[in-house]
């Protein structure tokens, strides 16, 4: 659904649900993953209908992902760092 | 945590707040600047530095504007001003301490100053529709912040609905990048033209915009994206992401067109969570329906030492928000003794001239681009409003039959604006449902009450606080 740049040097590794991935420095964790394909970020804690990033400026909270180890982190808001750990939040009824 | 002294903290690195910082250092004031961004620029100069260095193509594409923007993010590194990105305002006293968090997660901290700029822009206005939270739903500033951040372009069916120069603005942008469209569906009314005329010789002054606008209709209806004037309802529909799109305009039948991004845009409200967890006035702007901070010529709200500049006053643009923010500027090196009011009267003769300038469009464009009804009130009652905790029209409109007639009212009824997002996602729409189903103005119903904290706050967190 996004392409990233061709020929941009991926300097930074983290790791997403277990796997790790190199990417671009400089940019949120919501556009890394995003730019490895990963649209759907986590479910609704009420019908656990599947949601993605909406607006990448930190108002609708439907980015919040668990980044080492802190839950509910906006993940558009936040850059990537060498050695980063993010999970989805995918449990039905975890309140945020 | 002890707490730290400024002259001036300026909350907001956009246009009007490092014009802001800029100018107030000129007279010798101590400015911070707090952003919860991890870059300045705001959001129309989204990673401008970074664009520079990195992607130099694609800056100068971007245009002038980028260019004058990279100089004034130039003068505000070089000030003496103190910038702190990555940092979020959750709360300000009416003595005017103020309390942010990092997005580390570290310890609460709070800053003191005798005078404080609000400068923290606008947001997209929600526009709820069946389907508007799956994926592959997005704001179309989203994707252009994506764009901008990152390089990431879209790929494959590529829908845009709504109306408005942001809208085509981002269009072009995507366009010029390479990027085919496959659908604009617009949804203005038919009417809006003709009813924006008698403000069209005021607008004439600013024929710049005015150019730059046919320009990007023209680039828009020929390139080869199919166009759909009119449309006044949708579904998006997809098994767990967007798969396609039902339209309709008008009472024509519904068609429908595959999808794999639908990018919405319905027009831009000021972002007023900190004005309104202070409890400073707010006025509603009819023209484009929504709740503006009450300020005077230099930004002063109804609280004493505390202004608001940019888009978070009034949406006006980003040469207007660097106005505004000098404006403010000036203000508070009177305030502060800098200045003395003759000088500050003198300085602020040819600010006012350039925005006199500047807003002559205004009337014209809120009017030619005004919110719709449709989108306002959404017409299926099962749409989700309150995208947080899931709360349908038809659940606002029983919880307003039972008695609650305000917001305040409704949210603990149905929860509605009581998850993450704090009803920033919900809380315009919510007054235009329950508006409705009382028949009175949004004026009659209010507005969700906003409380500290406003960005969630953890225990930990706050343990740093004295
Ligand atoms: C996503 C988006 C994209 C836009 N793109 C364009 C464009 O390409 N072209 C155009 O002409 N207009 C654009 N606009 C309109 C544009 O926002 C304005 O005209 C201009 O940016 C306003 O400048 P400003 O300084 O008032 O606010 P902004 O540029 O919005 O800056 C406000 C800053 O305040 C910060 N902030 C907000 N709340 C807090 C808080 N609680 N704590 C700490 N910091 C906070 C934000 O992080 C942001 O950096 C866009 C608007 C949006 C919402
Ligand atoms: S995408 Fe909206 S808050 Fe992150």
């Amino acid at each position: 659904m996004f392409q990233p740049p061709p020929n941009v040097a991926k300097t930074v590794q983290i790791t997403f649900e277990g796997q790790t991935y190199q990417v671009a420095p400089r940019q949120t964790v919501a556009a890394a993953l995003m730019g490895e394909g990963y649209l759907t970020l986590r479910n609704s804690v009420v019908s656990g209908e599947t949601r993605a990033a909406f607006c990448m400026m930190g108002i609708c909270f439907d980015c919040l992902l668990e980044i080492d180890g802190r839950p509910n982190q906006q993940s558009c808001m936040i850059q990537v760092r060498e050695g980063m750990n993010i999970q989805r939040q995918l449990k039905k009824g975890e309140r945020a | 945590m002890s707490l730290t002294k400024y002259d001036y903290v300026i909350i907001g690195a956009g246009p009007a707040g490092m014009a802001a910082a800029v100018e107030a250092c000129q007279y010798g004031l101590n400015v911070l600047v707090l952003d919860e961004q991890p870059t300045i620029g705001g959001q129309i100069y989204r990673n401008i530095e970074d664009l520079e260095e990195q992607r130099p193509g694609e800056f100068h594409q971007l245009g002038a504007d980028y260019q004058e923007a990279f100089e004034l993010a130039q003068r505000f590194h070089s000030s003496e001003a103190k910038y702190r990105p990555g940092r979020s305002i959750w709360q300000i006293d009416s003595d005017l301490t103020l309390y942010h968090i990092g997005q580390d997660g570290g310890p609460s901290e709070t800053c003191h100053a005798p005078r404080i700029l609000i400068a923290t822009g606008a947001m997209e206005r929600p526009m709820p529709f069946p389907g508007w939270t799956l994926p592959g739903v997005m704001a179309c500033t989203a994707a252009d912040v994506l764009y901008k951040s990152s390089g990431l372009l879209p790929r494959g069916e590529i829908v845009l609905l709504g109306s408005g120069p942001l809208l085509l603005l981002i269009a072009c942008r995507l366009l010029d990048a390479g990027v085919k469209i496959a659908a604009y569906l617009d949804t203005n009314p038919h009417l809006a033209p003709f009813q924006a005329l008698p403000y069209l010789p005021e607008a004439l002054r600013g024929h710049d915009y005015l150019l730059k606008g046919i320009a990007m209709l023209w680039q828009m209806f020929t390139s080869g994206a199919k166009v759909h004037l009119g449309v006044t309802g949708i579904e998006a529909q997809g098994e767990a992401h967007l798969q396609k799109v039902q339209f309709q305009q008008g009472t024509a039948t519904w068609k429908e067109l595959t999808a794999d991004l639908l990018l919405l845009h319905h027009g831009v409200v000021p972002n007023v969570q900190i004005t309104r967890q202070l409890g400073c006035e707010h006025a509603w702007y009819e023209k484009q329906r929504y709740w503006e901070p009450v300020l005077d010529q230099w930004g002063n709200t109804s609280i004493e030492n505390i202004a608001v500049a940019g888009d978070s006053g009034r949406v006006c643009g980003s040469a207007n928000s660097v106005l505004t923010g000098r404006l403010a500027a000036l203000e508070t090196a009177r305030a502060l003794g800098k200045i003395d009011s003759s000088q500050q009267t003198a300085l602020a003769v040819p600010l006012l001239k350039r925005q006199n300038q500047e807003l002559a469009i205004r009337p014209f464009l809120d009017t030619l681009f005004p919110p719709r009804r449709p989108w306002l009130v959404p017409q299926n009652e099962e749409t989700l409003i309150c995208r947080c905790e899931e709360v349908s029209v038809r659940e606002i409109r029983g919880a307003v039959r039972l008695g609650a007639l305000s917001p305040d009212r409704v949210k603990p009824m149905i929860r509605c604006g009581m998850g993450p997002c704090q009803g920033r996602m919900c809380g315009l729409t919510a007054s235009e449902i329950i508006a409705d189903e009382r028949q009175v103005s949004p004026v009659d119903v209010g507005y969700f009450r906003v409380r500290s904290p406003i960005k969630p706050i953890t225990l930990g967190q706050l343990a740093g606080i004295d």
